[in-house]
């Protein structure tokens, strides 16, 4: 029996006393489980603090400085002034005389300088003129005007610029510092929202006051019209004849391959492609939203074509062999009943690929579409695929890549109307699977 | 010294090693175990049988507490080994598996060599002062484990190359590596071939030398075979425990009488 | 748009043909549907699909064809000795065509006359002022032979254009007579379109196999043509990268290379460890409600775009580290833009990558394998390591590796964040650039596709596409691999 003493014969302490090794062993689990916890809430420390400084950088973005001033052109002044040589500088005469009143009337202290005026709103006499042209009607009458600041003023009160960085040059003074300070305290000077930002285009490198968003939203807009009426149907047939009809072979092998492969392919290789082979070889035009469109949507085509795949392969055969028992031919099966029941699970990777293509930057960049091309809004819908225009990823790269501070905020506040267009569509997608998902 | 146990003459007279009293598992909202009374004893093979969802497995796996890694699973009663109650708080449930060893349904040899699977054990708990006796223990439990001839030339192939049977008995070698006193065995043939069987039954009947082995079947006459005790579990109650011959012979229970003739199951 | 209004009337004529090849079959089976081998519908499409498919597709195959046969007949065309030293024929031949665009525009505009616009004899003086006050841009006067090859280029597009308008017109309606002569009722008309829709969706399928070849396509060519005016040795031996447009430009792709490569060490070194960690921690012990939290909060970071961590990395970690280690700080850094802010940012982009493929591969790992461990008293952070992640290790390896080519391959990120200067440098706090940061400069701008400098974005595109290619290919081998292994 010295077998069994050996090893029978355990003289293990009570197993309601942890013993020592026991206990180390228990510390190196909870450390384990600490990494982890770390890892976690590190993964999450990042997208908080990507997200506060996304919406802390943008948010002034929205809002501009402006003076609120009230001003009656009377006819004879309108007459007055058309009759001149300097047209604005009679204008802006009307209007600083105007101003200086109101400015005494409401007891603001600081002197009344003509040139400070200029330099806080800028030029005032070109945008009143081309607003009472167009509205004659309105003479003799009072019209409260919203005159945004200059962009320097208006990084004075974001507090972008400080007043110990200003230095007097021909844009802005100390002093002007302090009359706008006033112009604020009397509540001349507001806060408004910005909706050139929202509606307008890019404005070139010296003028980021009124740079804004709305021509490159069109441009993505008419890309997105191109990628999900060319990668729908495409991405769609493809999945189709490779889940439902595609023989085993090593054509299909490699078909499979190669759409896996594709969507590891990076962006950029496909910016080339676009450049090579619509701009180089076909000669559509540069800039051109459609050839972004194709672009993004050859891009776009591997992952949709995985997803839609997915939703095919999760239809169970059950159906088709129910359509089949009763003498559709395999084509008919396939798209009265599968197809449609795939549907949802389709629309919800075609819409999570279009937001993919929708950030996407920099085969934008290859084929033309950069910011500063955004100039215009297309007069057309044929205009708008084939006019040059950008795309707003593309615009806020151009936008990041300007020297002026003041296009970054500019950015960042490009960068939150791209992300609430790709949380809109992804919360459609979520809906659309909660509203149709089915178990099988 | 030590007499070695005679199924024959002197089973009853055996020190009671594990005592199970009053033991309720519930998954989620099912009850699955109900009041079970137990006594098992030492250095003897004690099989539970009963039909497929009978609950002889997860009142196995309350032995060693595996049924702490699932969520829903809740153990009420008490288990003892030793005289130590196991769900005490105190009591570390790696601790308590290091002394009740487990070996499962599927061979399930990790993916490492045929020496790193006996050796993770002894490894982990720290029972061997270095490599050289680490070696004897692992020599030892493959000896133990009948299988040291097979595998001695290629102690380094990783253990998923082996057979089924030879998988098993590896994996009944790693366990008692790590010098377990009890030793569950979770229908441990039920995925082999009926060779692979009769060498695993000759291993389990070696093996109650020194251990106390609890061993889950669904073979009436594996049960037969290699235990002294067996007990019957019918939906979640243990419906007759007593000495294999008896329960196979001479049942008091219609229910166990019906089972073990082949009418229930 | 003379292609688009041809589009349009084959499809009338498709549309057409549909109608009549309906009732045809419909008539032919005395109005009785039940007397027809196909339904009604099958016969009419049939008569459309053959009147558009055949037409389309020699539109589409002259459509490619035409320009190709022009252009290289106006080149041999034009005399010898009109290449000038340090051009090339693809200019002179972007040159005529720019010169032919400016005459349709001006003749559309009615800045000059058709007669003008194709008189060979036409004062070339007068003709660049005319082309000018169209608003057409022009580079400087216009040569005879240019001018010459310009008119030839139009009257050949013409001719070819209205050509092609016919033939495709006869196309159409003769494949809606054939379609018509088979709209009889025994006619398998059901089997020939679903034949056709079946050709449409293998077509589709190898959308995918064109693409492939269109990139292979336009990387081979344009760096053939890279490697004929600057030599290969150079660009594969240069340890240096100062392009410059005056000519004289150094292209050598190690400090590109090395930019990359050491942007993606740093970049996997932040998201190895923390996407690992994260799996393990979400397969292995989250409770329900962390995981519900935590993954998809982690997986937000996937959705965002690359635009926005650049900016991320150029306005707010740049200046960040710049605070740290910058002049005011430990003095290491000169300016926010550095390999070491690239990275970080682009490691957090690769945490989800990392973490979610990892956290599949971990789940892969069968249960019996962690019971088996646990059954002999091991802990779960003992089981993890030495049970769970070296059986998961063949696919974490692939995870990673594909993260690898994610990180290689990614631009905007090292457009901001990483700098501009090609140096091959040690201190992560320096400004380097990266393969893809000098696609992106060498394309953008006002270059032609001719010079060296241009052309040298190709070349950096092949050897980019080759190592991610390669990289993908090997990891989705070892993952697949992997997962056969378990099933």
């Amino acid at each position: 029996m010295t077998d069994a003493s050996q090893s029978g014969a355990h003289h293990r302490g009570s197993l309601l006393t942890v013993d020592a090794r026991t206990r180390k062993r228990n510390a190196a689990e909870a450390r384990f489980r600490y990494y982890g916890m770390a890892a976690i809430l590190t993964g999450v420390a990042f997208l908080v603090v990507l997200a506060v400084s996304i919406v802390r950088s943008g948010l002034p973005a929205f809002t501009t400085m402006a003076v609120e001033v009230e001003f009656t052109l009377t006819a004879e002044q309108y007459a007055d002034a058309e009759g001149q040589l300097f047209k604005t500088r009679a204008y802006e005469g009307y209007f600083n005389a105007a101003f200086e009143q109101q400015l005494q009337d409401r007891n603001v202290q600081a002197g009344f300088d003509p040139e400070a005026v200029n330099r806080i709103i800028g030029n005032t006499g070109a945008t009143l003129r081309s607003f009472f042209l167009e509205n004659e009607d309105l003479l003799g009458q009072p019209v409260t005007f919203n005159l945004p600041t200059s962009s320097r003023i208006d990084g004075y009160f974001k507090g972008r610029l400080l007043r110990e960085n200003v230095t007097d040059s021909r844009f802005l003074e100390v002093s002007d510092l302090d009359l706008a300070d006033e112009l604020a305290e009397a509540g001349i000077i507001q806060s408004k929202f910005n909706w050139t930002f929202i509606t307008g285009k890019d404005s070139g490198v010296d003028n980021p006051g009124g740079a804004g968003i709305g021509a490159s939203v069109i441009g993505s807009f008419f890309m997105m019209l191109v990628v999900l009426f060319l990668s729908l149907p495409i991405g769609v047939a493809a999945s189709i004849y490779l889940e439902e009809f595609a023989p085993k072979n090593r054509i299909t092998d490699l078909i499979e391959v190669n759409i896996s492969n594709l969507a590891a392919v990076p962006s950029i290789v496909f910016g080339i492609l676009g450049l090579a082979v619509f701009i180089q070889f076909a000669h559509l035009p540069q800039s051109a939203p459609l050839v972004g469109g194709l672009v993004l949507t050859l891009m776009t085509l591997p992952t949709i074509i995985i997803s839609t795949r997915a939703s095919l392969k999760s239809v169970p055969p059950s159906i088709r062999d129910a359509a089949l028992g009763v003498g559709a031919s395999k084509m008919q099966a396939v798209f009265h009943h599968v197809l449609p029941l795939a549907m949802p699970g389709i629309l919800t990777g075609t819409i999570i690929g279009l937001a993919q293509a929708l950030g996407e930057t920099a085969p934008l960049l290859l084929i033309g579409m950069v910011g500063f091309v955004a100039r215009e809004y297309p007069d057309g819908l044929i205009s708008g695929f084939m006019d040059p225009n950008s795309a707003m990823p593309a615009q806020i790269y151009t936008w990041a890549a300007r020297s002026d501070g003041a296009f970054y905020e500019k950015a960042w506040g490009g960068i939150i109307i791209l992300l609430v267009f790709l949380l809109a569509m992804n919360i459609i997608a979520i809906l659309l699977r909660r509203r149709f998902e089915r178990r099988w | 010294m030590y007499d070695a146990p005679n199924p024959a003459t002197e089973v009853g007279q055996q020190d009671i090693k594990i005592t199970a009293k009053d033991v309720q598992v519930y998954y989620a909202d099912t009850h699955a175990i109900k009041n079970v009374n137990v006594d098992i004893v030492d250095r003897a093979v004690t099989a539970f049988i009963g039909p497929s969802g009978c609950g002889k497995s997860t009142f196995l796996r309350c032995i060693n507490r595996m049924n702490d890694t699932i969520d829903i699973c809740r153990v009420e009663g008490d288990i003892r080994i030793d005289g130590d109650d196991i769900y005490d708080k105190r009591v570390d449930p790696v601790q308590l598996r290091a002394k009740v060893g487990m070996v499962f349904q599927k061979p399930n040899p990790f993916p490492k060599s045929i020496y790193d699977n006996v050796a993770y054990g002894p490894r982990i708990h720290g029972l061997a002062k270095n490599k050289a006796d680490l070696d004897i223990i692992v020599e030892r439990a493959l000896r133990r484990a009948a299988i040291w001839d097979e595998v001695k030339d290629r102690l380094t192939a990783p253990g998923t190359g082996l057979s089924g049977g030879q998988q098993q008995r590896l994996c009944i070698a790693r366990a008692i590596a790590t010098e377990p006193e009890v030793l569950l065995m979770d229908e441990p043939c039920s995925a082999l071939d009926p060779i692979a069987t009769a060498q695993v039954e000759e291993l389990i009947d070696e093996l109650r030398r020194d251990y106390t082995v609890v061993i889950v079947t669904h073979s009436m006459q594996q049960a037969a075979r290699v235990s002294q005790k067996t007990a019957f579990f019918h939906l979640g109650d243990l419906v007759e425990y007593g000495d294999t011959e008896q329960i196979f012979t001479n049942p008091k229970d219609e229910r166990t009488e019906r089972y073990v003739t082949g009418r229930i199951g | 748009m003379p292609v688009f209004w041809l589009v349009m009337i084959v499809l009338a004529i498709a549309i057409g043909g549909y109608i009549l090849g309906r009732g045809r079959a419909l008539a032919g089976a005395g109005g009785d549907s039940r007397h027809l081998h196909s339904l009604p519908n099958y016969y009419g499409s049939n008569v459309a699909i053959k009147a558009v498919a055949p037409a389309f597709l020699l539109m589409i195959v002259w459509l490619i064809a035409q320009p190709i046969f022009v252009s290289s007949q106006v080149a041999g065309d034009l005399p010898d000795g009109i290449v000038a030293d340090g051009s090339s024929m693809s200019l002179v031949m972007a040159e005529v065509r720019r010169t032919a665009e400016g005459i349709n525009a001006a003749v559309a505009s009615g800045a000059m006359s058709p007669e003008m616009a194709s008189s060979g004899r036409a004062d070339i003086s007068d003709f660049t002022t005319r082309l000018q006050d169209a608003g057409q841009i022009v580079t400087a006067t216009i040569t005879q032979p240019i001018l010459n090859a310009a008119q030839s280029y139009r009257a050949m597009n013409a001719t070819g254009n209205l050509l092609m308008t016919g033939l495709v017109l006869l196309l159409a309606l003769g494949g809606t007579v054939w379609g018509l002569r088979e709209s009889y009722p025994e006619f398998r008309a059901r089997n020939v379109v679903e034949a056709s829709v079946r050709a449409l969706l293998i077509a589709a399928a190898s959308i995918a196999i064109l693409t492939t070849i269109g990139i292979v396509l336009s990387l081979i060519f344009n760096t053939i043509e890279f490697f004929r005016i600057y030599p290969a040795s150079d660009f594969f031996g240069s340890m240096t990268w100062s392009p410059s447009f005056q000519g004289n430009s150094q292209l050598g792709i190690w400090p590109l290379l090395w930019g990359t490569l050491y942007i993606s060490i740093i970049a996997l070194l932040v998201a190895v460890p923390i996407g690992l960690f994260a799996a393990i921690y979400l397969s292995e012990y989250a409770s329900k409600n962390v995981r519900a939290f935590a993954k998809p909060a982690i997986e937000v970071l996937a959705g965002i775009p690359t635009i926005v961590y650049g900016l991320f990395a150029l306005l707010t970690v740049g200046p960040l580290l710049m605070g740290v280690f910058g002049n005011d700080g430990l003095g290491w850094m000169q300016s926010g833009t550095a390999v070491m802010t690239a990275g970080l940012v682009m490691g957090i982009m690769l945490i989800p990558f990392v973490s979610s493929l990892s956290d599949d591969i971990i789940n892969a790992v069968p249960q019996a394998m962690r019971d088996g461990s646990y059954g002999l008293g091991a802990t779960k952070s003992e089981t993890i390591r030495q049970v769970v992640l070296p059986a998961a290790l063949p696919g974490i390896v692939g995870a990673i590796l594909l993260a690898a080519s994610r990180a290689i391959g990614e631009t905007m990120i090292v457009v901001l964040g990483a700098g501009a200067a090609a140096r091959l440098s040690l201190n992560p706090f320096d400004a380097m650039t990266t393969v893809t940061a000098k696609i992106v400069s060498q394309l953008t701008g006002d270059s032609d596709f001719a010079s060296p400098e241009a052309l040298v974005a190709f070349a950096l595109g092949m050897t980019l596409f080759i190592i991610t290619l390669g990289l993908n290919v090997f990891a989705l081998y070892i993952v697949r691999k992997y997962r056969e292994q378990y099933e």
